[in-house]
This record gives C-alpha cells, sequence and structure tokens, in this order.
C-alpha cells in the first residue's frame, strides 16, 4: 500500500510536470502545426537562468522561486526570437517538413550552445532546495510539499490557460488562427503577432516547469530538456494535440505510467513503455484520447 | 534509345569505378606501410564508407518517399549488434580463426547481409503501424520506435551495457569478433568500399525503376497517387523496410570499424558523429531526392567532422572558436539552419550528379562556343 | 450500342454518407453503361466532389454500395478502385509536382508494371522490355494531348491549362474503364473549354471508356453529355436527357435559387 501511494504521487508529481511542458507543444503545435522540438530545451533555459539568478534573489532576501519571473522572461525572450529567426522564415519558404528539420535543428543549436559557453558547459549544476523540506503524512506516506506545490501550480495554471483561449481577446485570436489562418486575416487578427505571443506563452510555461523539475530534481544540465520535452510530446499527443485538457490528462497518464512502470516493473524499461503506449494510441486513435480526426480534404 | 544511352552511362560509371580502385590500389601500395594511410586513411575510409551508406539509405524515405523518420539509427543499432553477436558466435563455434582465409570473409559477408536483413524485418514490423501516420506524427513515433530498440538492446542480457560497451565481451569483439584494428582495417579495405558501391548501386537501380517512380509520386502528392493505382501502404512499408536494410549494413560496418560498441551511439542526439540527426543534417545538407547528393554530402560532413577535431588550423583560431569546435554539432545545427532556410531541399536537390550528363554538357558547351567563335568570324570576314 | 438489356459498368444502390450527421450525400442511384458520357450536375456545394470520392474509395460511404461490373467496392482503398477501372481527376489540379511530365505518366502504369525487385535490381530483359514498351506507350499517351513535346519538364512547370491535360493523360494510363472528370474545363476561357470537351469526346471513342463528367456549368455539358444527373443538398433531383434537364422546374429552380 505504502509503495502504491508513494508511486502514485511521484506519477502526479511527474505527470504535472509533463502536462505543463506539454501545454507549450500542445499551444504551439495547434497555432503552426509544428513540433517545436526546441520547447524541451526552453526548460533547460529557464533552468540556468534560475541558477544565474538565484543569487540576486538571496541578496534581495527573496524567496529563490521568485527568480522563475526572469526564467518566464528569458523563456519568453528565447521563444520569440525563435520563431522570428528561425521558424517564420522556415514556414514562409518551406513545406512542414523542412519546419520540422528546423525545429530539430534549434533544439541540437540550444543544447551545443549552452555547453561551448564556459559559464554553463557540458557538466551539471546543483541548484538550491526551492521549496521548504516536510509534509503532510498520509497512511504511512509523507506527501511532501514539493509534491503538493507542483501538482497545485500545475493545476492552477491549467485552469488559467484555458480560462484566457476561451474568454480574453487574445485567447480567441489564438483559437481563432489555429483553425484557419487566412480567415483569421480576413477578421483582422494580426496572425504573426498572434503566433509570436503563444510563443511567449508556451516558452513561459517551459520556464514554470524548470522551477517545478528543479524543486524535485537540484539539478541542472544542458541536455535536461531532451527526454523530457520528449516524453511532454508524447504526453500532448497522447490526449490530443491542440486540446490544453488533453495536455493534462496526457500529462499525468504519462507521469504515471512512468512511475508504476519504474517502481514495479524496472526503471530502465520505463521509457519504452512511455513510447509503446504511444504507439498504440497513435494506431488505434491518431487524434488521442480528446482530439478530433481531421481527414486531409480532397 | 533510352538503353543505348543508360548502356553508356553504365560503361562510364563502371571504368571511372575500376579507374579509382586501380589508383587507390596504387596509393595504398606506395602508403601502405607507412604510418599515414595505415592510422588515418583506412579508418577514414571505413567511417566514409558506414556514413555514405547510412546518408543514401535514409534519403530513400525522406527524399524519395518524402517521410521524416528519425530512429533511422536505430536499425544501425540493429545492424551492428546482429554482425558483431554473429562473429562472435561464429568465432567460438569454430568457424575461423585469426580474422583470415575464406572461411572469415565468408562469415564476415553472411554477417553484412544478415545484420541487413535482420533491421529490414524490423523495419518492416515498425512501418506497418507506424507509416499509417504522416509527417510529424510519423517523426515522432519513429523516434519513439529508435528509442525502443536501443532501449531493448540495452536489456538484452548478451547484448546490453554490461554485453558488448564494457567487460569481457567487448574486448573479445576486438579480439575474436567483427572489430578491426588498424592493420586488418587496411586488409579489408576492399571490403568497404566493396559493400558501399554495391548497396548505392542496389539504391539507384531501385530509385530508376517502378519503385523509385511510385515513390516519388506518394512523396510528390499521395492522394493522387493512390488515385493512381499505386497501392501506397505497400509502396511505403517496403521502402521503410528496403532503407532499414541498408541501415543495418551501415551498422555491420559500424561494427567492423569500431572495436567496441555501445548502445549511447546510436540515439536519437548525442554529441558524437553517429545519431539519427546527423544523417538528417546529410541528407537534407546533400538534396532530398539526391543519391549522389548524399554521397557528397557524408563526405563533406565526414571532412568537415574531421578537421573541426583533428585540423592543424583549429589551434590558429580563437579560443572562444576553439571552444564552438568542442561541440561539432552546433556547428551542424547552424550549418542545418542555414541550407534549410536558403535551400529548403538541400544543397542538390532532387538533381543527381551523372558523368555521361557532364560529359555531354562540356561537348555541348564546347560544341556552342566552337559556334560562336565561327559565328564572330563570319561576322568579322563579312564586316 | 446495341439495343438489347445492357449491363451498366457502374452502379451504386442508396449510396449515401454523413460526416458528424451532416448527410452529404444520401440514396444517390446512377447506372453508367459502357461507352456513355454521363454529366453529373449541380450547383456549388452540392455533394458532386463528395459524390466522386465515394466512387473512387476516398470516403468509405455510410450507407449504400457502389458496384463496378457487378463486382462490390466497398470498403477497398482507392489503389483497389483504380485497378477495378475507375480513374479520375481532381477538381484542383493533382499533378506529380517534382516528377517530369512523362514520369507521371509512367507512375500511372505501376499497378500493371509485372517486373519485380530482381529484375530492376538485375536489369534483366524483362526490366528493359517492359520499361521501353511503356515508354513508348506514354508517349503516345502523351501526343493525345500534345504533351509529347513536354515529355521531359516538370510537370508543375506546365501551364494550367497543360497541366488538366496532363491529368487526365495520367488516368487515362491507369488502363481504365470509366473515367471521373472533376470539373476539367475549370479555370478555362471558352475556347479552351471546347477543345477540351472536343478532346475528351475523342477519348471516349478511341479507347471505348464511359465518362463521368462534374460540372456546374449546365451549358457547358448540354452539348456532349448524353444523360445527366442533376444534384442538390446531396440528393438527386432530376436525370435524364439534356433537352429535359434544360427544362425541369426543379433544376432551375436550384439553379436559380428560390
Amino acid at each position: 500500500m505504502s509503495t502504491f501511494l508513494q508511486t502514485l504521487f511521484v506519477g502526479l508529481r511527474l505527470g504535472s510536470i509533463y502536462a505543463l511542458v506539454a501545454l507549450g507543444y500542445t499551444m504551439v503545435y495547434g497555432i503552426i502545426r509544428l513540433i517545436n522540438f526546441a520547447h524541451g530545451d526552453f526548460i533547460m533555459v529557464g533552468g540556468y537562468t534560475m541558477i544565474f539568478t538565484t543569487p540576486v534573489m538571496i541578496a534581495l532576501e527573496l524567496p529563490i522561486w521568485a527568480s522563475v519571473v526572469f526564467a518566464i522572461l528569458v523563456c519568453a525572450i528565447v521563444g520569440m526570437s525563435t520563431e522570428l529567426i528561425a521558424y517564420r522564415p522556415v514556414r514562409k519558404k518551406g513545406t512542414s517538413m523542412s519546419a520540422l528539420i528546423t525545429a530539430i535543428a534549434v533544439s541540437l543549436f540550444l543544447e551545443n550552445l549552452a555547453q561551448a559557453i564556459p559559464q554553463i558547459g557540458p557538466n551539471p549544476k546543483v541548484a538550491n532546495q526551492i521549496f521548504s523540506a516536510g509534509g503532510i503524512r498520509i497512511v504511512d506516506v509523507t506527501l511532501d510539499w514539493t509534491t503538493m506545490l507542483t501538482i497545485g501550480i500545475s493545476v492552477v495554471v491549467m485552469v488559467v490557460l484555458y480560462q484566457f483561449t476561451q474568454k480574453t481577446r487574445i485567447g480567441r485570436a489564438m483559437r481563432c488562427v489555429s483553425e484557419d489562418k487566412s480567415a483569421s486575416i480576413l477578421m483582422g487578427i494580426n496572425v504573426n503577432r498572434t503566433i509570436v505571443l503563444t510563443f511567449a506563452i508556451g516558452s513561459g510555461l517551459a520556464a514554470i516547469a524548470a522551477l517545478m523539475y528543479m524543486a524535485q530534481y537540484p539539478k541542472v544540465y544542458t541536455t535536461m530538456g531532451a527526454l523530457l520535452g520528449l516524453k511532454a510530446f508524447v504526453a500532448a499527443v497522447l490526449g490530443g494535440i491542440g486540446v490544453i485538457p488533453g495536455a493534462m490528462l496526457g500529462g499525468f497518464v504519462i507521469g504515471l505510467v512512468e512511475s508504476f512502470t519504474t517502481s514495479y516493473v524496472s526503471s530502465s524499461m520505463a521509457d519504452t513503455f512511455v513510447f509503446l503506449i504511444l504507439i498504440i494510441v497513435l494506431i488505434l486513435k491518431p487524434a488521442g484520447i480528446l482530439g478530433k480526426n481531421m481527414g486531409e480534404k480532397v | 534509345m533510352i538503353k543505348n544511352r543508360t548502356a553508356q552511362g553504365y560503361l562510364l560509371n563502371t571504368l571511372v569505378i575500376a579507374a579509382l580502385i586501380v589508383g587507390f590500389a596504387i596509393l595504398k601500395n606506395t602508403f601502405g606501410k607507412a604510418g599515414d594511410f595505415k592510422l588515418i586513411f583506412a579508418p577514414s575510409i571505413w567511417q566514409c564508407c558506414y556514413l555514405i551508406i547510412l546518408a543514401a539509405s535514409l534519403n530513400l524515405t525522406l527524399g524519395f518517399l518524402g517521410q521524416l523518420s528519425l530512429g533511422h539509427c536505430g536499425f544501425m543499432a540493429i545492424g551492428a549488434y546482429a554482425a558483431a553477436l554473429l562473429s562472435l558466435a561464429a568465432e567460438r563455434a569454430g568457424i575461423y580463426e585469426d580474422k583470415k582465409g575464406a572461411a572469415f570473409i565468408l562469415v564476415l559477408t553472411g554477417c553484412i547481409l544478415i545484420a541487413g536483413i535482420l533491421a529490414a524485418i524490423v523495419g518492416l514490423l515498425v512501418g506497418v503501424p507506424a507509416l499509417r501516420l504522416k509527417g510529424d506524427y510519423l517523426a515522432i513515433i519513429t523516434l519513439g520506435f529508435g528509442m525502443i530498440i536501443v532501449n531493448i538492446i540495452n536489456n538484452l542480457p548478451f547484448a546490453g551495457q554490461e554485453g558488448l560497451a564494457l567487460g569481457s565481451a567487448s574486448s573479445s569483439l576486438y579480439k575474436n569478433g567483427l572489430g578491426f584494428g588498424t592493420t586488418l582495417k587496411v586488409t579489408y579495405i576492399w571490403v568497404a568500399i566493396a559493400v558501399t558501391l554495391i548497396s548505392l548501386a542496389m539504391m539507384f537501380m531501385f530509385v530508376r525503376s517502378k519503385y523509385g517512380r511510385a515513390i516519388r509520386a506518394i512523396r510528390d502528392d499521395e492522394i493522387a497517387a493512390s488515385a493512381s493505382g499505386i497501392n501506397t501502404s505497400y509502396y511505403k512499408v517496403f521502402t521503410f523496410a528496403y532503407s532499414a536494410f541498408f541501415a543495418g549494413v551501415a551498422g555491420a560496418l559500424y561494427a567492423c570499424a569500431n572495436a567496441t560498441l555501445s548502445t549511447s551511439s546510436f540515439a536519437f542526439a548525442n554529441g558524437g558523429i553517429l545519431n539519427s540527426t546527423f544523417v538528417v543534417v546529410m541528407v537534407v545538407l546533400g538534396g532530398m531526392g539526391s543519391l549522389t547528393g548524399s554521397v557528397v554530402a557524408a563526405l563533406i560532413m565526414f571532412f568537415v567532422n574531421y578537421q573541426i577535431k583533428n585540423g592543424v588550423w583549429v589551434r590558429a583560431l580563437p579560443v572562444w572558436l576553439q571552444n564552438v569546435f568542442n561541440f561539432p554539432m552546433l556547428v551542424y545545427a547552424v550549418i542545418l539552419i542555414i541550407v534549410i532556410m536558403f535551400r529548403p531541399k538541400g544543397i542538390f536537390g532532387t538533381y543527381e550528379l551523372s558523368l555521361r550528363n557532364f560529359i555531354s554538357d562540356i561537348k555541348h558547351s564546347r560544341q556552342l562556343q566552337l559556334e560562336q567563335k565561327q559565328a564572330k568570324e563570319e561576322v568579322r570576314s563579312n564586316g | 450500342m446495341a439495343e438489347t438489356k445492357r449491363i451498366p459498368i457502374l452502379e451504386t444502390k442508396k449510396l449515401g454518407i454523413t460526416f458528424g450527421g451532416l448527410v452529404a450525400v444520401s440514396d444517390f442511384n446512377i447506372q453508367i453503361y459502357p461507352g456513355e458520357l454521363v454529366g453529373l450536375i449541380g450547383p456549388n456545394g452540392a455533394g458532386k466532389t463528395t459524390v466522386f470520392n465515394l466512387l473512387t474509395g476516398v470516403y468509405k460511404p455510410t450507407e449504400g454500395s457502389v458496384l463496378l461490373n457487378g463486382e462490390v467496392l466497398n470498403g477497398k482503398k482507392t489503389h483497389q478502385f483504380v485497378n477495378a477501372g475507375i480513374a479520375r481527376t481532381f477538381q484542383n489540379i493533382r499533378l506529380f509536382r517534382q516528377m517530369t511530365v512523362l514520369e507521371n505518366v509512367l507512375a500511372a502504369f505501376t499497378k500493371d508494371i509485372s517486373y519485380n525487385m530482381f529484375d530492376a535490381l538485375f536489369r534483366t530483359p524483362k526490366f528493359w522490355k517492359t520499361e521501353k514498351a511503356l515508354h513508348e506507350k506514354a508517349l503516345d499517351l502523351l501526343s493525345i494531348f500534345h504533351l509529347e513535346d513536354k515529355a521531359d519538364s516538370i510537370a508543375s512547370s506546365l501551364p494550367y491549362g497543360q497541366q488538366r491535360k496532363l491529368e487526365i493523360t495520367r488516368a487515362l494510363a491507369t488502363n481504365m474503364k470509366l473515367l471521373l472528370l472533376d470539373e476539367p474545363a475549370a479555370g478555362m476561357n471558352p475556347t479552351e473549354t471546347a477543345e477540351l470537351l472536343e478532346c475528351i469526346n475523342s477519348i471516349r471513342n478511341r479507347f471505348g471508356i464511359a465518362i463521368l463528367l462534374i460540372e456546374h456549368d449546365m451549358s457547358l455539358v448540354m452539348n456532349i453529355c448524353e444523360r445527366i444527373q442533376v444534384i442538390d443538398y446531396g440528393v438527386t433531383i432530376a436525370e435524364g436527357l439534356p433537352e429535359e434537364i434544360a427544362k425541369n422546374p426543379k433544376v432551375i429552380a436550384a439553379y436559380l435559387g428560390e
């Protein structure tokens, strides 16, 4: 029982991180139909920003988690520049495949650039403890603050974002652009600005995910976002890409699958199970659990 | 008419390849004993060979079929491990000793073939479900399959991290199996070259037949292709498996050229030269839909990679640039972005280099020059 | 055509499809006899192209069936429809854009090429013989629309009118018995249209095939079609000879709107 509960908590915590990252993928994919491979690396950017701004926080006697504000800013800037410098020119000229290849290239670029910067380098950096230790005991398992905060923040962000896309003007513009770009232009929506804004929000979410990740694993390294991002993307596809509740659902499913495989089967098989689930879902229901099927118009 | 022109082309290519081989043999005999050939050229040729096969084979799916597969190195891993383990088994069974003689060459050929066939079978198993998806989804699912393959190899008791990468089996790959030392790399260099030439020829024949036409039709418009009677799923899966076959062959050559095998070298992206992304870089650089382009790109990328790591000129550069060169993937990422921005279909696009066309172009332009000259002279004499 | 009881080459029985509750086509019945030229007309959005997609397996019907020469084709894939003898063109031209004009036609021969991987790899006499014969056949087909000079041009470089013609040639290469043409004259001026329709007629006579033609411009099809079927909102509202259709009050109402 205690193993089960522990595994459940780990799964939910992991799942909420995946869900947040998946949200970034889903938003960008929804609007420009591109797997932003670099999204995982935005997490890394956020992580390092927090590492470098932590001393400032300490000097100002602010809580360390407040450095996430800087991380959000930096990530949003990096995300927007990626769109402006790399994705937009390629999208204008090439096919969807060249856009995808560009995304992979940007991801490689960010990872290796970070390694080439002497202050960062290839070796992991240790982060300060972000949330206070301790927690509540349930039966014989401790539910620590980090886990609770992680899940809590994730759910709050998710709800706020959902309301944002449904209720606000900008949110509606985003949904319009993802449905039909040319019609949006006719409706007077500034498509390019909407896309850039989506990148900013999506990348900002990656910074929050970085905070939550570091709260649990106080370590930052240049390839930290690669596998994390990949699994989060799997979560987004699983839930139905382009659908915000789908990202949440997919994130939790992947998190739980991973934690239960790790504790009941084998830790080295966890990734295999995650991808197996993706493959099965894609084959049975290519649009994902909550997604809508879209056929090609003939 | 087509037959004559094609026959000319074949003859020309055969002659040139023969000339290259003779020239190469002379070179080898001249420098064969000296250090440079043994320590630098021979290993480089091995590396070029498997890079060429790898790039050309991915081009079949990426350039000709138009489907982005990000798990190509997974098939290479299968080939590498299959060939390595088979050779070790053959040695243990006493089929060959000392890695020489007809028996060893037979084992070597067998290993390369079986490596390819195994990879093709897995390619078939992956392709049937995966190719029902398109574009981004296909990319992500093949990436997933690639990771699963590597993960499974890692967890095999006789092949995993404890099997070939470390410990006894690893040193026995070098001692008893396919892993060639520098001397053997020189001895069997013809194997690498022959395998590469045969593989390329097989890919060319494939592309220039009904198969090639069918898959390029699918790339250009899948709905129109099926409306023209092409069984799209059959040709897609077939091409995927065929391409996996050559990735497996490349893997077998990789196992020959390396003393140890480690699954981490076949991952999706890592610092090393051998990963699925690097292969994509080669294909895009060379041109999606040009096999000769892939060959040239593989050679260029090998050269760039070699120079970045070993070039003397690197030491003359400013420190920050040297630091950048410590992470070659950074350079490749920039190359990839620039190429795709300015030439979305790669440098050669779908253009194939051809000696026959080259020569006829020269003839043609010379004739043109002659005519122009004559015309000018006529004008002059008239004036 | 013999006056005895003829067997239809294509027959649909109560064919229909709904997209998530929206009825696109329902109770569609048509018989096409060998050598006939039938027009399928209707206002924009009437469901004409949907009918084509049902007749070529692009969409799976939610009710009814498609029969070709008495063989039920329900549930088959598009290429199997083509193998059975139905070929089509598309309203928005779909060519193999990066391939040459000749290759576009050659690609459509694929299903009839009997050489296998072995022949291709070793360039057997069978391979050469087949390829040579197909080259000639392809050039021959291209000459119908005077495209043989353009054989080595890239398909996407052709002017619009020739792209349409190439698409029809490619459909002819599938060796079909029934050709479905989806607004072949769209975007053409009256002279080009007249020339194209002339060509369509000559193709029919030369190959002895049946043709089903979609048009939304009624006057165009009046001259060449032997029979016309009119649909609106997915339902057949009239069928018969061109002159009957022209007088049919329902058709006039559908076109003029009420």
